[in-house]
């Protein structure tokens, strides 16, 4: 058990992943939350909860279970509308502008700030009309258009080769990996700003997740990515950043390198020791 | 003793008596359904077989023998005691029961009634000829004797065994004379009443309106005078043909030596069932049971066939269909989708479930006063005042019979749809969401395609259910004999006003309005046959519609 660097964290060295020393404060900002608290009928689910997301680097948020990441994630594009009694207070800011604000367009939110779930969800439709649902949606319907955006979105979702030859037979009959890698490529190819990912592993066997995470990696150079995830090791391997949630709270956000090996808060050194959660 | 205690106790644990008792509860379900169906289809399919035509001496004790013939419908053992206190000299002595037959005698107009029953002990020296033979008439039923001669306008064309060839020979031409007849009243005097019909409206809406001046007048008459013409050509092939159609004849005797000269234009067939070889009376019943299903009732729905009622039942259903799905659809859509939840939509569904279990003919009631006298009455007098006062949709009709259908079977498709859109699942609507798809944008493209399965099964229900309803429609546009099908080639097409005849009423009405029982009875068994048919087809390709939904749609069942 040798290591370079004393720690009390997680052996970042051991995933294979250079240190990278990014500063938070040098970033700039996709997401400001100037001060978010969320409401689930009487109960309060996030505290107050103050961060900026840099833009085309990779925020991933960790914490135990009901903790809260979900639901922050889902206020970036106003996922908890669609639940009953849920209510927030404060804002979040996405390139400047208040996405609470009265009169804003959700679906068009949503168009920029895509996610990606933890199941795969693919329509019960061909694998080319999976991709191209978002843009007919937008009344794009030219073959050229959505042929070129099939072929790209598929390319950055590193699933062109695998499908090119079976475009237009179901998406049902693809592995669960394909599926959410699909799942991405549909995302992408309506080009949003930034992309939600909440636990996007969970379900795929360990080669998929090697592939999905390879490419998170690729997408981050154009995209600003967050990332729930419950899997540390996950979070040390893909993200940049990393916010540590606890009953929702904000505990700890910084960048990934600093947060696993060298944790400020007692809570989070416990979290990623494995000492709870 | 203390061993078959512990037997026993682990019979029971092993969960055999359950299998046993569940299995049991299945297979009362499957004799009680095929039971159903087996005489359903015994019954009403046996009708159409030839049956051989027995001839015999038949003496009552103390009256002069007679000679009958007819074909064995039923026989039944009755005691001697019932006999006699029916009247008839039956010797008490002897065995306690005595053998009693139903003869179809046919000869309505000879005889006075078809059916007779007879003892069988006192039927002596039965055979059946080969030369007898049974005539299928359009009116007075069926005769049986032997054939005389054939005349053409009242001169002897042919006698004896050359008179059988002449005879079919000619009842062929006199087929091909009657489906000219009915094609030129149905289809060209039809559409020329249709014409005049029209006129006469027209003419009574310029009244109306009072702006029928001497020009229009002028325009109607030369119209009129047109159709009139039109007419007059017509009528004039009409009574050629019915001349043509009068010009033979036979001559048949009854096994008693009565003889009777009938026009050959009253005659349907004519066969020697005693002759006929297997394959022929196979031939001979394929052929009836294609009358049966494709031709119009005669006698008071007692002989010929049953296509209108195929037709109105199939119709109405196919409309009812139509108007129940959209409306079945958008209620679940708004209960599950848009309604917020709470105790009024919870009291919306208990109301809609309940809806289901009204009994029908308060739907009977409520479309007779509701749709025929408020909705048609209030069509009729916006629409079509000229008419007045013979009403056009004040009066039960298709278009009322499919609507109250519609609401009787609506709460099925709002419950079946209901279920469906709460099974499609939250992930992939919040997918279509997060592309930027509006609620309503994820409702079309996503929930609904996924959730017509389900669609398709309330469908199906409410086919089932209203298919065979019977009672709401009494009242609200089904009738024993409809002169016209609702759909034919004068504009427009189909005609929502129009009565049908629909096959449940008709086993209704031929089973218990019908003046001769027995000659209906078969026909009950065939239609109800036939009615149980059309509705499976329905529901098939409706079952065939689904699956294939399924299969394009078979989502994340995992």
């Amino acid at each position: 058990m040798q290591h370079s660097t004393p720690t009390h964290g997680i052996d970042i060295s051991a995933l294979g992943r250079e240190k990278q020393g990014l500063d938070l404060s040098k970033e700039t900002t996709a997401i400001q939350v100037p001060g978010l608290n969320l409401y689930y009928g009487d109960k309060q689910a996030l505290f107050d909860v103050k961060m900026d997301i840099p833009k085309q680097r990779v925020t991933a948020f960790i914490g135990p279970s009901g903790c809260g990441k979900s639901t922050l994630l889902r206020t970036f594009n106003r996922m908890n509308d669609l639940v009953d009694g849920c209510r927030v207070e404060g804002e979040v800011n996405l390139d400047g502008t208040n996405i609470y604000r009265k009169g804003e367009d959700v679906a068009d939110l949503r168009r920029r700030v895509g996610m990606v779930f933890q199941k795969p969800n693919p329509f019960p439709k061909s694998i080319y009309e999976n991709v191209v649902y978002g843009l007919r949606i937008q009344g794009v319907n030219q073959k050229r258009v959505l042929d070129e955006t099939v072929e790209w979105a598929l390319k950055s979702a590193a699933l062109w080769d695998e499908v090119k030859d079976r475009l237009h037979e179901s998406a049902l009959g693809m592995s669960g990996g394909q599926q959410q890698r699909l799942v991405i490529a549909r995302t992408v190819a309506v080009q949003p700003e930034v992309l939600l990912l909440d636990e996007p592993c969970s379900a795929l066997d360990p080669i998929s997740t090697l592939k999905v995470e390879e490419l998170i990696y690729e997408l981050k150079s154009k995209y600003t990515i967050v990332i729930v995830t419950h899997n540390m090791q996950q979070a040390a391997r893909v993200s940049d950043y990393t916010a540590f949630m606890y009953m929702g709270k904000l505990i700890e956000y910084g960048d990934t390198d600093t947060l696993f090996t060298n944790p400020a808060k007692k809570q989070t050194e416990d979290y990623i020791t494995g000492r709870y959660g | 003793m203390n061993v078959k205690k512990q037997n026993l106790k682990s019979w029971f644990k092993s969960g055999s008596p359950w299998v046993w008792m569940t299995a049991s509860g299945v297979s009362i379900a499957v004799i009680m359904t095929v039971g159903l169906l087996a005489v359903i289809a015994t019954r009403g399919l046996a009708h159409f077989w030839p049956a051989d035509v027995i001839q015999a001496s038949y003496q009552v004790p103390g009256e002069a023998p007679r000679l009958m013939a007819g074909e064995l419908v039923q026989a039944e053992q009755v005691t001697r005691a019932r006999l006699a206190s029916a009247g008839l000299p039956v010797d008490v002595q002897g065995g306690e029961f005595m053998t009693r037959e139903l003869f179809k005698v046919g000869n309505r107009d000879i005889n006075g009634a078809d059916f007779s029953w007879v003892v069988d002990e006192w039927m002596k020296d039965a055979s059946t000829p080969k030369d007898i033979v049974a005539v299928e008439r359009r009116e007075w039923g069926n005769f049986y004797g032997y054939l005389v001669n054939v005349k053409e306008n009242g001169k002897l064309v042919a006698e004896g065994d050359a008179a059988w060839d002449e005879l079919q020979k000619r009842i062929a031409r006199i087929d091909q004379l009657y489906s000219q007849i009915s094609t030129l009243q149905k289809k060209d005097i039809g559409r020329i009443n249709y014409g005049l019909e029209g006129l006469r409206l027209k003419q009574r809406k310029l009244e109306l309106d009072k702006q029928l001046d001497a020009t229009s007048q002028a325009n109607l008459d030369a119209e009129r005078a047109q159709w009139d013409a039109e007419y007059k050509v017509l009528e004039a092939q009409l009574l050629d043909l019915h001349n043509q159609f009068n010009r033979d004849s036979v001559t048949l005797k009854t096994v008693d030596g009565t003889e009777k000269e009938m026009s050959l234009g009253t005659v349907v067939r004519a066969y020697m069932p005693n002759a006929m070889g297997t394959t022929e009376k196979l031939g001979f019943y394929f052929s009836k049971v294609w009358e049966f299903v494709s031709d119009e009732p005669r006698e008071a729905n007692t002989e010929g066939g049953i296509f209108p009622a195929i037709f109105g039942t199939v119709m109405m259903t196919l409309i009812m269909a139509v108007i129940v799905t959209p409306f079945g659809v958008l209620a679940a859509i708004y209960l599950r989708e848009y309604a917020k939840q709470g105790p009024m939509t919870r009291i919306i569904r208990i109301a809609v479930n309940n809806l289901a279990g009204v009994p029908a003919i308060v739907y009977g009631v409520f479309g007779l006063g509701f749709f025929v006298y408020v909705l048609g009455g209030s069509i009729d007098s916006l629409f079509f005042p000229e008419a007045a006062p013979a009403p056009t949709f004040g009066t039960p009709g298709l278009l009322w019979a499919s609507l109250t259908l519609a609401i009787l079977a609506v709460p099925v498709v709002i419950v079946a749809t209901e279920e469906g859109l709460a099974r499609i699942p939250l992930a992939l609507r919040e997918g279509s969401l997060a592309l930027g798809a509006t609620k309503a944008e994820t409702l079309w493209k996503v929930v609904l395609p996924m959730a017509s399965p389900a669609m398709m099964t309330g469908l199906i229900l409410a086919v089932a259910r209203a298919a065979g309803e019977v009672a709401p429609l009494m009242l609200v546009g089904v009738v024993k004999l409809a002169p016209a099908l609702p759909v034919d080639g004068n504009y427009p097409y189909l005609h929502l006003d129009q009565k049908i005849m629909h096959l449940g009423f008709h086993i209704y009405d031929v089973g218990f309005q019908s003046p001769n029982v027995e000659a209906a009875r078969p026909l009950v068994y065939a239609t109800a046959l036939l009615l149980v048919l059309v509705i499976a087809l329905l529901n098939l390709s409706a079952v065939f519609i689904r699956n294939h939904l399924r299969e394009k749609y078979k989502a994340l069942d995992h």
